[in-house]
């Protein structure tokens, strides 16, 4: 029981993390005022380029640059039509979303002529698990051993660099000059502009990080987690995030938890499969799929807590005319 | 303020057609790309679309669907709400049409079949957009994420349905048995055959004549309804809506039934039109694409009938071009898909701020 | 055009002494499409003083503030600083220059404390800590020397109005500002709040501190500032030594002509009370009681005035009454029927009962922009069988009727399916007042029927409500100009703090009266006369 515990814990730990990535990219850009409807589409056009560019060059951290680069574009894109045009941000999210979804199995097919796929990857082109030291040595250890060996060891590098993203990400929002007038930006604009800093620089470096992160997440899924890119790959993982967000309430422990929290169901559905639970019989796995977008719409519904987005979210900035 | 006003020929016409353009200029640059002659593609895509009957049959069949959607988006927003759940209504909506068919076919004819099938997608869909309508207009929660939510639930509720449910017994395929025949849809190259009128054969079915139905009464209901008043109203100035005593709460509810119901309408055409049998993802991304057959027919039934035969075009004119180039996926069309609503949506302002600005000057010197 | 004054005498004077102007502005001109917003403006401010600009709403006295602080640039024109000439294209090089601005609507970031608003651009580093530290040593320094004392670590939008403002001020002197701009600062303010206001300026003024202060109030400008600059039309047409000037002056410099303070009509014969409201009270969704116990009765025949500083229930209470808003206790007799909180009526049922309303915000609330006139021009009307057929409207009856009114009200250009948006103030205005007026009401809630009208429409707008009295009409009446409250009501109740704390006849009303009760002070006034 203890170690079924622990392997499905650990299978968490694999599924939340391009989550976290996802969902701390989404909190940069909402903290900054930036409706990102948008992350799935990031992270599925990082998730392309980076098996893309690894198969070709056969590294992954390749791979990962050039995910980084396909996804910091798209944020730009995004900026351009929100900050720049004021255009309307679920608009340009959803935009953004259509087009990746088009264009990655379009260049897929003309560069690798495998039905939207792009070669497997392996060896240097893949991240591959690391094995923490003593973790071999240490895994009889009684309890201490298998979390240590099992859990905490032999992941992969991008998986230990989600979790290190949230103390990070706290500390930038928090303590930051970056950070306060990021959260500025997201409750006032105003305020920032007559403080005489620019609203729209602000929000693109924003955008920046959160392209940034969305890219990682893409090459997790591509690079690490998977090995190579498959038409529409990301299926929803950067909804679910936004709905981690959410659940989290914007602040970066909070939507840890809630990344966790939906990567463990993630993991029970895998595990409820076809299992017969006494009494009640076999436990549907769909119903377990959709608990996080059902408790997110609960949230929402302030039926569990409220949850309160920054205040100028969604809304284009605009200089008030005298 | 400035009294000059634009040229309505520029606002409906030349900015629409400059970011269609815009958006068919950067598809164009894809396929040059990929090392192919994008006026070569247009060519065969053109061809596909409109060159022979078949086509243009299989035009109309796709632009049927993003009337529908087309039509949902826009009723929600002309109250004001982004009714991203597009896909979801007209999946559940094919649920309830799917329900009728399998539970009336032995016993009913088609013309008692028909009705309650169309009733059947409405109530479904519509029961689909509710909750997240319940949710705004009552407890304030916002209805993009609602619905993208809910999109989500649907997909799953419909795989729990058809696995554990609907499907045949003894077979591996998710998919519901085929309904008898008397509870098909007729095909348009069916009806019209008898009145001497040769159509090539197509998925076209009276599906489409419902479509355009719906978009007369759209019309009707926006513009010449104390309804649609309210709506409009609502969906303009919420606060001007509370002044005029609109019960905000309740137009919201019912202006999002009414684009879910529509949204239901892609069961019509696809369960009952084309398919013939419950199945799984036969939305296909059609509720996404009624945001750009929206925003590109500006919100008005006919901008959208115009925007939903282009949109229906490049589909067929897209399967056409990948069977005449095949380093060309249909895929390229969804490319265009989401510039359509980068450009007339997104980037509305970057065209239309200067062009209307040029008009403006121009006015007033 | 140019500067009416010895400019010339005066700068001499000031190079005399070596001593160059705090803040010139040279020929600037901004101009918005078609509308030219400043026009060849002109002004030298002396430093350590307090120079007032008044002018009327539009004048352009918002957009001139802005080019100051970067906000807009000017199209021509620039700007020297203690003699020198600045480039100010942002709000940093304003800030850079030693200017800073204490908007009309606070730029304050509400869920931050007052330390981080403080902070927030001038943050001292990449990182917070030291920043926060300095600042506040910084802000009690501030505080001392000023006596602008409050809690740095309290979250801004707990805080009241008059506290949020002065984290406003903390924040351009934290800047260094030497010169502090000043937009409408006493709009949003009780009269304790202005006045500890103004003390704060000249306690500014004394430290060398040069203030301008952009108002539509005489008072304010009378009572607290060295000299006087009246914009009109985008256009700097005087500037006066505070001294050598009065009201009656400024006001006609305003205005441009002479100001006409009274509306011809007869005395009201009250009748029958139409409407009474009893022990009103509203709460807000933070549990704040806007409203309290009002006892107010309407009778036909009369105008009922409501004077007030703004944002002290008088909002409230023209949305209690009409229905928007729901009351939380007491009751509103009207038409034999009881309003209550458990038995409420919406607008529209209000609208049944002939009770008409004219909006204070027309934009937010009159009308739909976006909407054509004719349909502009039923909102709120729009379910009357007039202009209903079983399922569709009569789009014809609309229409015909728009042009009627049109005609009848003088309303340019007179085209019904213009979009609202592109009409001016005044002709929406008369669309909306048109609209409730024609609906022939038998109780009209009038909200600040002038406001942002031009002249000549204001004339015509209060001779039709005077028009109405004298059909036996009750009408409501909130403005925040108190000359027109004087000028048009026969009654005249006073709020505070979204109480009633007054009542008299408009025979017996004069400014001073009414100034001490809107700030409250009345009685105790009275109270110590009599002592």
């Amino acid at each position: 029981m203890f170690e079924t515990l622990i392997l499905m814990l650990d299978a968490t730990m694999r599924v939340s993390t391009p989550l976290i990535f996802a969902a701390l990219a989404g909190l940069f850009s909402e903290r900054a005022g930036i409706v990102d409807i948008g992350l799935e589409g990031k992270i599925l056009g990082s998730a392309f380029a980076a098996a893309a560019a690894a198969a070709i060059f056969g590294s992954a951290w390749i791979g990962l640059g050039f995910g980084i680069l396909a996804s910091v574009a798209l944020a730009m894109i995004h900026g351009f039509a929100c900050i720049t045009h004021r255009g309307d941000h679920i608009v340009s999210g959803v935009a953004i979303n259509t087009i990746v979804a088009g264009l990655t199995v379009t260049l897929s097919m003309y560069w690798f002529s495998m039905g939207g796929q792009t070669p497997t990857l392996s060896g240097d082109a893949r991240f591959l698990s690391i094995t923490l030291p003593f973790a071999n040595a240490l895994a009889d250890v009684p309890v201490i051993g298998l979390i240590y060996s099992e859990l905490l060891s032999g992941h992969n590098i991008l998986v230990y660099l989600a979790f290190a993203m949230v103390p990070v990400t706290s500390w930038i929002i928090y303590k930051t000059r970056f950070g306060l007038r990021l959260r500025a930006v997201g409750e006032n604009p105003h305020a920032v502009d007559t403080a005489g800093i620019s609203v729209a620089f602000l929000r693109y470096r924003a955008l920046i990080i959160c392209g940034i992160l969305c890219g990682i997440a893409g090459a997790y899924l591509s690079t690490a987690h998977n090995a190579g890119f498959l038409k529409d790959m990301s299926a929803g993982k950067g909804y679910m995030a936004l709905a981690a967000l959410i659940f989290g309430k914007w602040r970066p422990v909070p939507v840890l938890l809630a990344c966790l929290l939906f990567g463990f169901l993630d993991a029970v559905a895998i595990r409820m499969q076809g299992v017969v639970i006494p009494g009640i019989g076999e436990v549907p796995v769909q119903a377990i799929e959709v608990l996080p977008y059902v408790l997110t719409v609960l949230l929402l519904a302030g039926f569990i807590g409220k949850a309160i987005g920054p205040k100028a979210v969604g809304r284009p900035y605009v200089k008030e005319r005298a | 303020m400035s009294q000059a006003k634009v040229p309505t020929w520029v606002s409906v016409a030349l900015i629409p057609f400059l970011n269609i353009m815009m958006a068919f200029i950067v598809s164009g640059l894809v396929i040059l790309a990929i090392g192919e002659n994008p006026i070569e593609a247009a060519g065969y895509l053109i061809y596909g679309a409109f060159g022979y009957d078949e086509g243009v049959g299989y035009t109309l069949y796709y632009a049927t669907n993003l009337i529908f959607t087309g039509l949902a988006v826009s009723v929600a927003f002309k109250g004001g709400l982004f009714n991203i759940g597009g896909e979801g209504q007209a999946y559940i909506g094919g649920l309830g049409v799917g329900l009728v068919c399998l539970a009336l076919d032995h016993t009913m004819p088609l013309y008692v079949i028909v009705p309650l099938a169309i009733i059947g997608a409405a109530v479904f869909g519509a029961g689909w957009a509710y909750i997240p309508a319940y949710l705004q207009a009552r407890r304030g929660s916002h209805i993009v994420i609602t619905t993208i939510m809910f999109n989500f639930i649907a997909s799953s509720l419909m795989v729990y349905l058809i696995v554990n449910w609907l499907k045949e017994d003894g077979r591996m395929a998710p998919n519901s048995r085929t309904f008898e025949e008397n509870a098909w849809l007729p095909y348009l190259h069916k009806i019209l055959s008898p009145l001497g009128i040769e159509i090539g054969d197509s998925p076209l079915n009276l599906a489409f004549v419902l479509a355009l139905i719906c978009c007369v009464l759209v019309w009707a209901l926006l513009w010449h309804t104390r309804w649609g008043y309210q709506l409009r109203t609502l969906g303009t100035n919420p606060t001007a809506a509370r002044y005029a005593g609109i019960d905000t709460a309740k137009v919201t509810i019912w202006g999002m039934l009414i684009s879910g119901g529509l949204a239901g309408f892609v069961g019509v055409n696809e369960i009952m039109g084309v398919n013939h049998s419950l199945l799984l993802n036969f939305t296909a991304g059609y509720g996404f694409a009624g945001i750009a057959v929206s925003l590109m027919g500006r919100n008005h039934p006919i901008g959208i009938i115009l925007a939903a035969i282009l949109f229906g075009a490049l589909y067929q004119g897209g399967s056409e071009l990948a069977f005449e180039i095949p380093t060309i996926t249909p895929e390229i069309v969804i490319v265009i898909q989401g510039l359509v609503i980068l450009f007339s949506g997104a980037l509305e302002h970057m065209f239309k701020d200067r062009i209307e600005g040029f008009f403006i000057r121009r006015a007033v010197a | 055009m140019g500067v009416p004054f010895k400019a010339d005498e005066l700068f001499l004077d000031m190079t005399n002494k070596t001593m160059p102007y705090a803040i010139e502005l040279r020929d600037i001109s901004k101009r918005f499409g078609a509308v030219q917003a400043n026009k060849d403006i002109c002004l030298q401010i002396p430093a350590g003083t307090i120079h007032g600009i008044i002018g009327e709403n539009g004048a352009g006295k918002s957009t001139l503030m802005s080019i100051i602080y970067g906000f807009y640039e000017a199209d021509t024109g620039y700007i020297e600083v203690d003699g020198k000439r600045v480039d100010i294209r942002s709000s940093q090089d304003a800030i850079n220059a030693g200017i800073g601005m204490v908007h009309q609507h606070f730029m304050l970031v509400e869920n931050f404390s007052v330390l981080e608003n403080v902070i927030l651009g001038a943050e001292g580093g990449t990182l917070l800590k030291g920043g926060i530290n300095t600042a506040r040593v910084e802000l009690q320094r501030l505080a001392q020397e000023y006596s602008l004392d409050i809690d740095v670590d309290a979250i801004v939008e707990e805080l009241p109005v008059g506290l949020q403002q002065r984290v406003e001020i903390l924040k351009a002197l934290y800047r260094g500002a030497r010169i502090l701009i000043l937009d409408e600062p006493t709009g949003v303010l009780t009269p304790q709040e202005a006045d500890h206001l103004f003390r704060i300026l000249k306690a500014l003024k004394e430290q060398g501190v040069t203030v301008l202060l952009i108002t539509h109030k005489l008072r304010e400008i009378m009572a607290s500032t060295d000299n006087v600059s009246v914009m009109r039309q985008g256009q700097m047409v005087a500037d006066r030594e505070t001294v050598k000037t009065n009201k009656e002056e400024l006001a006609e410099l305003m205005v441009g002509k002479k100001v006409r303070l009274t509306v011809d009509k007869d005395d009201a014969e009250p009748s029958q009370v139409l409407l009474s409201a009893r022990n009103l009270s509203q709460f807000d969704e933070q549990g704040v009681k806007r409203l309290k116990n009002i006892n107010l009765e309407l009778r036909a025949g009369e105008i009922v005035g409501i004077a007030g500083v703004s944002g002290n229930g008088q909002s409230e209470l023209l949305n209690v009454l009409s229905g928007i808003e729901p009351m939380s206790e007491g009751e509103i007799h009207i038409a034999d029927q009881v309003i209550t909180s458990k038995n409420p009526k919406d607008a529209a049922q209000m609208r049944d009962l002939k009770m008409a309303h004219v909006p204070e915000d027309r934009h937010k609330m009159g009308l739909v922009t976006g909407f054509e006139a004719y349909e502009a021009a039923v909102l709120g009307y729009h379910n009357s069988k007039t202009y209903n057929g079983k399922i569709l409207m009569h789009r014809k009856v609309m229409i015909d009727e728009c042009n009627e009114r049109m005609a009848a009200w003088d309303v340019r250009p007179p085209n019904p399916h213009l979009k609202t948006a592109n009409f001016s103030g005044g002709n929406q205005q008369k669309i909306v007042i048109a609209r409730e007026v024609e609906q022939n009401p038998d109780i009209l809630l009038i909200g600040q029927p002038t406001r942002g009208v031009d002249i000549g429409a204001i004339e015509n707008i209060h001779e039709q409500i005077v028009k109405l009295r004298d059909a036996g009409k009750a009408i409501l009446l909130v403005s925040v100009e108190l000359d027109e409250i004087m000028a048009l009501s026969d009654r005249i109740i006073v709020m505070f703090d979204g109480a009633i704390v007054g009542e008299l006849d408009a025979k017996d009303a004069d400014e001073r009266t009414l100034g001490l009760m809107m700030a409250n002070a009345y009685n105790e006034e009275k109270e110590g006369e009599s002592a």
